[in-house]
């Protein structure tokens, strides 16, 4: 009875919105040469030999900056949900760059917890895709910086299939019933069912046509054409033969083919179309190295740096200029849709990116999906 | 105190010298306080900042920001929302404790009475386990049940397996959740058997009892304290594990509660107050399934 009478009362004034002021940490960087970067993994290039980062390591001897890579980042809800708190507190996390992807890196900057950069420190910026500066969720890129991008698409084993898949159709067919996995990235899977369903992913989708693409895979879980619905664990059920096929993200594949030793991945755009999604390096509001930070981006933007990773990692590469320098070295993979997507391949094949999102709209959707994936 | 220390010196504290009376006054309070202050700091006070998170509301049109209140409302639209996951929970749970109670028995008895000179390396077999890690091993068992492994490749060849695979259905989740909690079963029991004078159960066939009857009224109530213990850490544990529904399971028929606490937590924006309202909830639910088991069950010696 008490607690009711009390919930009664009026919630109190919600939290400022609007651009408030952000008190940025003192930046050390001019006395303290070092750098901490919290990055995905399998996403820059390594020496197996050597044991080190090439590109890294060259930085590090260029200017002097003592890095700390570490592949700290698995998944965004899991990672910004370690961190958050602490961000939130204004206590170090121990990083002075994170790469998150764009939805999340929305959530960072909307909630303040990354601190804006000085452009005019990082000449090299203007390198980035024209197509990429402009985004909803950072509009002129003034807290973040473009990693790697890359698609969502069908992967398959095409000789356990036993034929080319070229639709959402081919892949929940029949014969691979059970035999199929789909990424838990919402805006990857719900987004490819709502292509599917001839959506404009991009453009203003209404509720209803989210939840007619949510419902699919809904009932594709429920008829058990889809087996499970999995971060980047997806790859360990690739690998162990229980599925050979799914949703899965393309840079991806490569890796696949070259830890299995066997060619028969196979990574294609359903013909109804695919997303395009970017990783993003920002600086959290706790890093006193954002100058250093900003060292080390400007210097990847550097076209023949970015040539180096972009032909190990596989991912579509953000940077002008890092196509030519790549043809100098690796002429055939310079050609590579799917490290230097063309604007006609990208229009052809439907590629797009999944509409941001109000605050709002993130947690109902997120909740909806999770839901439907069981938990 | 000076109850305690009548307590504790019992009636013939009398004669002894003042000074060991005052220094039993404190001695009891002393040795307690590392254990008190551990769960203070680690337990009660977490639990009561669980406690203020279930009972949060959220503004209206900021979704991850809270504010405090007292929204029971939480615990009801937690509770309808994930019946379902509470029973599944509670189900897998009580498979696992019946399945490891039939393995772990007949183990711990002929490890307390047949094992002899082997006694010892069946007690590191048992034990060895715990020298990897549980996630590990699950994921290991992943591997071991895949489609294209031994298990799943023989059951297929034999048409014993309807669905045509193991992962992805609830007889893998039971099937881990059995194997990463045998241990606790076999040891308790094994414990109270191995400590049952061999004479009292010599005794019964001495009174012309069969072997049957001798275990049924002997030896079971003798081992009664080691089945209780070990019952219940399997069944507590098994409750609020999410490691194999994870792993093993499916994402959708096989999901345990605990499971959603981990994605309310980390994966839905604005979730704490759910997942703290589940938790508590679990913990509540746990609590009182123990409570009744131990009533109807309990042994003098355990309690």
């Amino acid at each position: 009875m008490g607690a009711a009478a009390l919930s009664a009362c009026a919630p109190p004034a919600p939290p400022s919105g609007g651009p408030a002021q952000l008190a940025l940490p003192t930046d050390v960087s001019a006395t303290d040469k070092t750098l901490r970067w919290a990055n995905w993994t399998a996403y820059l290039d390594y020496d197996e030999e050597a044991k080190n980062y090439p590109t890294l390591e060259a930085f590090m001897k260029e200017t002097g900056i003592a890095t700390t890579y570490s592949e700290d980042v698995d998944d965004n809800d899991s990672y910004v949900s370690k961190v958050r708190p602490q961000l939130e507190a204004r206590q170090d996390i121990e990083r002075d760059i994170v790469t998150l992807t764009d939805w999340m890196a929305a959530r960072l900057i909307r909630d303040q917890l990354v601190q804006p950069l000085e452009l005019i420190q990082m000449p090299n910026a203007g390198n980035l895709l024209p197509q990429l500066k402009e985004v909803s969720f950072d509009p002129g890129r003034n807290y973040s910086l473009t990693w790697q991008s890359g698609f969502a698409g069908i992967g398959y084993d095409r000789e356990k299939v036993g034929r080319d898949l070229k639709t959402l159709d081919d892949l929940f067919s029949e014969d691979l019933k059970g035999r199929v996995v789909v990424l838990s990235e919402m805006r990857d899977t719900v987004g490819l069912m709502m292509q599917w369903q001839g959506v404009d992913i991009a453009g203003q989708w209404t509720q209803a046509q989210f939840d007619e693409g949510v419902a699919k895979v809904d009932q594709l879980i429920g008829d058990g054409y889809i087996r499970r619905v999995k971060g980047n664990a997806y790859l360990n059920d690739l690998k162990s033969g229980n599925a050979i096929a799914g949703i899965v993200w393309s840079g991806d594949l490569f890796v696949l083919r070259f830890e299995t030793e066997n060619d028969n991945w196979q990574f294609t755009i359903p013909e109804s179309g695919g997303t395009l999604w970017s990783d993003n390096m920002m600086v959290p509001i706790t890093s006193t190295h954002r100058r250093n930070a900003q060292t080390l981006m400007n210097y990847y933007y550097e076209p023949e740096v970015a040539a180096q990773v972009a032909a190990y990692v596989n991912y579509v590469c953000p940077v002008v200029g890092a196509q030519e320098e790549l043809a100098k070295t690796d002429p055939e993979l310079a050609e590579s849709p799917f490290i230097f997507p063309s604007a006609d391949y990208i229009k052809e094949n439907n590629i797009q990116g999944f509409r941001a999102l109000t605050a709002q709209e993130d947690a109902d959707l997120s909740a909806q999906w999770a839901r439907v994936v069981g938990n | 105190m000076s109850a305690l220390a009548h307590a504790g010196g019992g009636g013939h504290a009398a004669p002894v010298g003042p000074p060991v009376e005052r220094r039993g006054t404190w001695i009891p309070y002393l040795l307690l306080l590392p254990g008190a202050l551990w769960l203070l700091l680690f337990f009660v006070v977490p639990l009561v900042q669980l406690f203020t998170v279930s009972l949060q509301s959220q503004y209206p049109g900021y979704p991850g920001y809270y504010y405090r209140d007292l929204n029971v409302g939480n615990y009801w639209s937690a509770l309808t929302e994930f019946a379902p996951h509470f029973g599944r929970s509670l189900l897998f749970a009580g498979l696992a404790t019946f399945f490891a109670f039939c393995l772990a028995y007949p183990l711990a008895y002929a490890m307390a009475f047949k094992a002899g000179k082997w006694r010892g390396l069946m007690m590191i077999c048992v034990i060895a386990p715990f020298f990897t890690s549980f996630i590990l091993r699950t994921i290991a068992w992943r591997q071991i049940l895949s489609d294209e492994g031994p298990v799943a490749s023989v059951l297929n060849t034999l048409h014993l397996l309807p669905g045509g695979h193991i992962t992805e259905t609830w007889m893998a989740v039971v099937a881990g959740l059995t194997y990463n909690f045998l241990p606790f079963m076999v040891l308790p029991i094994y414990a109270s058997l191995e400590r049952a004078d061999p004479r009292v159960i010599e005794a019964g066939g001495d009174l012309y009892a069969n072997g049957f009857t001798t275990f049924r009224t002997v030896t079971l109530p003798m081992s009664m304290p080691g089945v209780l213990a070990g019952t219940l850490l399997t069944f507590i544990p098994a409750t609020g594990d999410y490691v194999n529904a994870e792993l093993l399971g499916s994402d959708r028929s096989t999901k345990m509660v605990g499971n959603v606490i981990e994605s309310q937590f980390f994966k839905v924006p604005g979730g704490y107050p759910t997942a703290a309202a589940l938790s508590f909830t679990l913990m509540a639910l746990i609590l009182a399934l123990v409570f009744v088991y131990v009533r109807k069950f309990g042994t003098e010696e355990l309690l």
